[in-house]
């Protein structure tokens, strides 16, 4: 399947935020967005995922059009984001946060609730054991029964990648996975999308930590306000003058 | 449930108490059955529930309790003013009791009995709702709404249900009052009625069943309990006065708990 994004734009004021933004990226794939602070790539995630509606362009998730869509709808066709500052379910455990986020559960419903308790149990059982799992693979084994209040940064972010898995996505928005989890922990969260992605998650990451996303993705997409100004391979995006005279702070001639 | 669990801050508890009570008293009145009559009066309050909380829930959270508070004060002006349904200020007088065979002792003792059970059920429904995946889908939301909304799940409908239920518990608690009073007037209504049920829960512990059963529970002993303390010390204070007394009272034991004892008296939430 293919996400079609074609001429987004979107002003605050009358500050271009996304100025005719277009891409095309294969779902099943993996793309990084770079780009200096304010280049627009969180307001990029959030128009994706319904957060906020553009001014103008369209997004297509293989041939259907999400543009109108609210976030839950984009989320259940497999769209699913994560939030550059967490936005963890503070007062719940670890492992409840990530229950809470799985789909389809008889048990968030009254009648199956009340009516059919073997049922709910049963299904209660089977996304506890998928809990767990993401548990194990993301190793928050220690404070999976702590709130998730309690937890640090980077465990945070990690939190964040697990509840997103637990909705069984078809297409990832990573908002700065690494930012603030340790080196050690950063080679490890590449290895566990590398993986992810092996099994047919697509993701799209935000990221500044540019050297261990060049490790991760074969293609990147630059961002400078508000418009893709470079696309392509990591080494050779890099090298871009374009890209080079963005980060710098120079003016292109 | 919806303030503890959810987040909601519901301030017409006394529009879908209101309701309850004129339902039941008015069926009652009309030849049905007082068990029927409690239902429907429980059933209505959740209808009328729906859709204040499909519209009003699209709000931020402090519209909605501006709406709600809105809504309780316009029941009990409906109630005032369509004289040909409710009596309007006169009221409505002999409401039947929930057993009116036995004037006596007795049926106040099966009435106590009654409500205990109906109290002890409401509150293992809630307790069960709170443990349930239900309960943990809206605390997530109380906790980051947009989070839910990324992860798929509607929150509006969630909270929706949550109205509705309170709402009908509510009901069901207006048709007792009803049949226990036996008498029914519009300014029985008052929005003080919301502001007990806040009370009672901030004694006893947002978030906690417990704490609502054991917060109204003190509340209640604490307000109908003092109207003795008069007699005990005559000529010192007047009816009137000794009602002031006693709000002020229990204002000072608010504003003592919040400073000394926030979580309330079982605890809240956050300590789990």
């Amino acid at each position: 399947m293919n996400l079609l994004v074609r001429e987004l734009s979107k002003a605050f004021g009358g500050f271009h935020v996304l100025d005719r933004v277009s891409f095309s990226f294969e779902t099943d794939g993996l793309l990084g967005i770079i780009g200096p602070n304010g280049a627009g790539k969180s307001t990029l995630f959030s128009v994706l995922s319904g957060f906020i509606s553009a001014d103008r362009g369209s997004i297509l998730l293989g041939e259907r059009a999400i543009d109108r869509l609210s976030p839950q709808e984009r989320a259940q066709l497999g769209l699913v984001r994560t939030f550059q500052v967490p936005r963890e379910f503070h007062h719940l455990t670890v492992r409840e946060n990530l229950m809470a986020a799985a789909p389809h559960q008889p048990g968030e419903r009254l009648i199956p609730l009340f009516l059919a308790p073997a049922r709910v149990r049963a299904a209660e059982r089977a996304v506890r054991e998928r809990a767990d799992e993401v548990i194990a693979f993301l190793r928050l084994e220690a404070v999976a029964d702590l709130p998730a209040g309690r937890l640090s940064g980077g465990q945070k972010k990690l939190l964040e990648l697990g509840r997103a898995l637990l909705t069984e996505p078809r297409l990832v928005l990573l908002d700065e996975p690494f930012a603030g989890v340790n080196a050690v922990l950063v080679g490890e969260v590449i290895e566990r999308i590398a993986a992810l992605h092996a099994r047919g998650i697509g993701f799209l990451i935000i990221e500044h930590d540019l050297g261990s996303l060049a490790r991760l993705v074969p293609r990147l997409l630059v961002m400078d306000r508000g418009r893709v100004i470079a696309e392509g391979e990591p080494r050779a995006v890099l090298n871009d003058r374009a890209v080079r005279a963005a980060y710098l702070g120079q003016t292109t001639p | 449930m919806q303030y503890g669990l959810t987040g909601l801050i519901n301030f017409g508890h006394v529009g879908f108490f209101a309701i309850g009570a004129f339902t039941s008293a008015l069926l009652a009145l009309a030849g049905l059955p007082t068990p029927l009559s409690l239902a429907a009066a429980a059933a209505t309050s959740a209808i009328v529930a729906w859709p204040i909380g499909l519209v009003a829930l699209r709000l931020r959270e402090d519209y909605f309790a501006v709406v709600t508070l809105g809504f309780g004060e316009t029941v009990r002006l409906i109630v005032t003013s369509e004289r040909w349904l409710t009596n309007g200020v006169q009221g409505i007088p002999g409401i039947p009791r929930l057993f009116p065979a036995d004037h006596g002792a007795a049926g106040a003792v099966a009435t106590l009995l009654v409500l205990c059970i109906c109290c002890l059920g409401g509150a293992l429904v809630l307790q069960r709702l709170a443990r349930s995946p239900f309960g943990r889908m809206i605390e997530a939301i109380r906790d980051n709404e947009d989070a839910v909304r990324a992860l798929g799940k509607n929150p509006a409908a969630f909270k929706t249900r949550v109205l509705a239920l309170g709402s009908a518990l509510a009901g069901l608690a207006g048709g007792f009052y009803a049949h226990v009073i036996t008498y029914l007037s519009p300014d029985q209504f008052t929005a003080l009625v919301t502001f007990y049920v806040w009370m009672a829960m901030i004694l006893g512990g947002v978030g906690r069943v417990s704490g609502a059963v054991l917060g109204a529970l003190l509340l209640m002993a604490f307000l109908e309990g003092t109207r003795f303390v008069r007699d005990a010390l005559p000529g010192l204070v007047s009816e009137v006065e000794m009602a002031s007394v006693r709000l002020g009272a229990v204002g000072l034991a608010l504003i003592l708990f919040t400073l000394f004892r926030p979580q309330g008296l079982v605890g809240d939430y956050s300590r789990r």
